[in-house]
């Protein structure tokens, strides 16, 4: 009795064979908390009404461990990420694919619990999942849950967002702190307690973007979510893309005190860690202050800053002007951020 | 946050700022001598405001870089081994040995965990009592304690399944091997602040007498850094040489009598091999006869085989202090941070990574 009481709570390899337990986890699981009328259809491919302009196109997989973690989990991740992938193109998004990965033996609470955070974190963003898939993997082979979302996103014809796009004399403005949830993963992973309120910032960016789109048009040149590599590998892929050097001002970056407090004990810088609630734009010198008080009025934007300028020369270059009137160069992140030594 | 942000204050900083352009009375090379020194003079940008006549060369006390490659060696052949699961700090993780790295011994199936503590080492140990947990110890006298309270708590606790391979090496010894070198030219020290916490500052005195070097035991926030930079050009300029500690929130004249006793229970001083200068007489510690159940080396019965430098890398010299990896024929082209061949472009303490992430 107890055996099958287990065996109930658990993910059976059958779970993913398409047969009866398959059916039965769509019914009861998915249905039951994402029901929209194109999924509620179980046909093999979702059927889209189309519109006039551009498609946005993205996919991104989330493998976070741990899978809960303060300000989040697995699931709602995974739906803002792709969220905000469409969203830095300037794409309102429309809807989202969603393929689980689960291993055999993983918990159905827990699954359960990822999906109901999915359906709320689709009903908040009002971007529905349209299709998905499910497989189970021998245990082993996996680590609990993997998701992959893919989403697509309509882009008005006249709106052209990319880091190609920066001009010379732009102004660069974080949508708000650095490292909230890149640090948060970190000290979970290594069992470090750290007084304060750690969290990770993972939130949809669309609704910030359609409000800049709406006041600064053609005046956005860039939208990019730094999320792993942080905000210095994201500055090095723009200033790269455009040619241009970026230079910042040290003393503007925003950081929350625990963050700074965390970083300093495990040796990590901030601006390497990754974000996953918040957007770099750049746009046109002139406009920098009327997008600053636009982000100000929202709640995703809240805490923006302007943090640096577009310049030409030294092509490709992200440099940091250090509050003692020097300045040193910020490289794209190598590798995993690590802890040191000492 | 308390005893940074004061430090970092542009307020305070900027009269130093002042007083650092104006301290050089005379052309002087200062050696940093630690890798976190290294990295927050780079981080502050310090090096594009120097004052004319002050030259700054980074010294041998970035820990990752001076593991000899004999060591690295060992550490990937006990990684491999299917009965042993290893411990280590992230800086090490991605060192290039003869023969690939940490890294990639990882990616072939060896169980390696990057801890934060030695003692995190331990509990793995604990958590896995059917394999035998190897801490691989890398550092200064900063992590020495650290290693000896775990192995002192592993005996205490009865937990037989954990050992450490001890390459701890110990300040200011390789400094006399260097100052030997009629190659290396320099007036003063920037002695390291955390180092300096264990030994004292007192322990850079010798130097002063013997070379007639100008030492400054210096923090490593932007007010402790400009005033230890313009507090060795003083003392140079005036030419009277001195140990000056003005990280006295962190460091005393005298060594940390408790750290000092602990390290001195569970090991005692070897001759050791530094990457880049050879093997030193009684520059690192081994574990002592009394604890050898916990000395990973005798456990598994490692030899050491002696190895050749990758063809064209110049980490020694640079380690030395004599060339700076801008005159290596592979800094960023060859060795890079995402593809290393020497130890001084992987450890984010290395001087090559420093030049690479902040000084191109």
């Amino acid at each position: 009795m107890g055996d099958r009481n287990m065996s109930e709570k658990t993910i059976l390899l059958d779970h993913g064979s398409g047969g009866l337990a398959s059916g039965k986890l769509i019914s009861e699981l998915f249905l039951k908390y994402l029901d929209n009328p194109i999924l509620k259809t179980l046909e093999d491919s979702a059927v889209l009404e189309n519109r006039p302009g551009k498609l946005a196109f993205t996919t991104d997989s989330y493998v976070v461990d741990p899978i809960f973690f303060p300000g989040g989990d697995i699931g709602k991740l995974a739906v803002h990420g792709t969220i905000n992938d469409l969203a830095m193109r300037g794409a309102e998004p429309l809807c989202l694919s969603l393929g689980l990965i689960l291993e055999e033996g993983f918990s159905l609470e827990e699954l359960e619990r990822i999906i109901i955070s999915i359906s709320r974190a689709c009903s908040k963003a009002d971007v529905p999942v349209v299709t998905g898939d499910t497989k189970v993997v021998p245990k082993g082979k996996g680590d609990k849950i993997f998701i992959n979302t893919s989403g697509i996103g309509f882009v008005d014809p006249q709106i052209d967002i990319s880091s190609r796009k920066a001009q010379p004399g732009d102004i660069v403005i974080l949508s708000g702190t650095m490292g909230d949830h890149g640090i948060t993963i970190m000290t979970r992973q290594a069992g470090i307690a750290v007084q304060g309120d750690l969290r990770s910032d993972t939130m949809p960016l669309h609704t910030l973007v359609k409000k800049l789109l709406a006041r600064l048009s053609a005046d956005l040149h860039t939208l990019r979510d730094p999320t792993r590599g942080g905000v210095a590998s994201t500055l090095n892929e723009i200033a790269v893309n455009s040619g241009l050097c970026i230079e910042l001002d040290d003393q503007s970056l925003p950081v929350r005190a625990e963050v700074k407090a965390a970083c300093e004990l495990l040796g990590l810088e901030p601006l390497y860690l990754a974000n996953e609630g918040k957007c770099l734009a750049v746009v046109s010198g002139d406009k920098a202050e009327e997008a600053l008080s636009i982000m100000h009025g929202t709640r995703e934007g809240a805490e923006a800053a302007i943090i640096g300028r577009l310049v030409s020369g030294k092509e490709g270059r992200v440099l940091i002007n250090t509050p003692v009137g020097g300045t040193r160069v910020v490289s794209p992140l190598h590798g995993n951020p690590l802890p040191r030594i000492c | 946050m308390k005893y940074l942000d004061e430090y970092r204050d542009i307020e305070l900083a900027r009269p130093l700022v002042e007083e650092l352009q104006k301290s050089v009375t005379r052309p002087l090379r200062i050696m940093e001598v630690c890798g976190s020194h290294t990295m927050a003079i780079f981080r502050n940008g310090l090096r594009t405001i120097l004052p004319t006549g002050m030259e700054l060369i980074s010294g041998p006390g970035c820990p990752v870089c001076v593991t000899s490659a004999a060591h690295l060696d060992a550490f990937i052949s006990i990684a491999d081994r299917s009965d042993v699961r290893v411990a280590v700090f992230g800086d090490l993780f991605r060192v290039p040995g003869s023969h690939g790295s940490l890294a990639n011994a990882s990616a072939r199936g060896a169980k390696i965990d990057i801890v934060y503590s030695p003692m995190d080492g331990l509990e793995i140990a604990e958590n896995n009592p059917q394999e035998l947990v190897v801490f691989l110890g890398v550092g200064f006298e900063t992590t020495t304690p650290g290693i000896a309270a775990t192995i002192l708590s592993a005996k205490n606790r009865n937990i037989k399944n954990f050992a450490v391979f001890s390459t701890q090496k110990t300040m200011p010894a390789p400094m006399y091997s260097l100052l030997n070198d009629p190659e290396l030219r320099i007036d003063g020290l920037l002695c390291p602040g955390h180092v300096s916490s264990i030994i004292g500052a007192g322990a850079w005195q010798p130097l002063v007498a013997e070379f007639g070097l100008a030492c400054v035991v210096g923090g490593f926030e932007t007010a402790d850094l400009l005033k230890s930079l313009t507090l060795l050009a003083y003392q140079v300029g005036k030419g009277e040489p001195k140990v000056e500690n003005i990280y006295p929130r962190a460091v005393s004249w005298e060594a940390n009598l408790r750290a000092g006793q602990m390290v001195e229970k569970i090991f005692e001083p070897a001759d050791m091999e530094w990457r880049g200068l050879g093997v030193i007489p009684e520059s690192g510690l081994r574990i002592r006869e009394e604890y050898g159940d916990f000395d990973a080396e005798k456990r598994l019965g490692i030899e050491l085989i002696a190895t050749e430098e990758p063809e064209g890398c110049i980490c020694g010299e640079i380690l030395k202090g004599i060339k700076t990896p801008t005159e290596c024929p592979l800094f960023d082209k060859r060795c890079t941070p995402g593809d290393p061949v020497g130890p001084c472009m992987v450890s984010s303490e290395g001087t090559c990574a420093a030049y690479h992430k902040y000084g191109r």
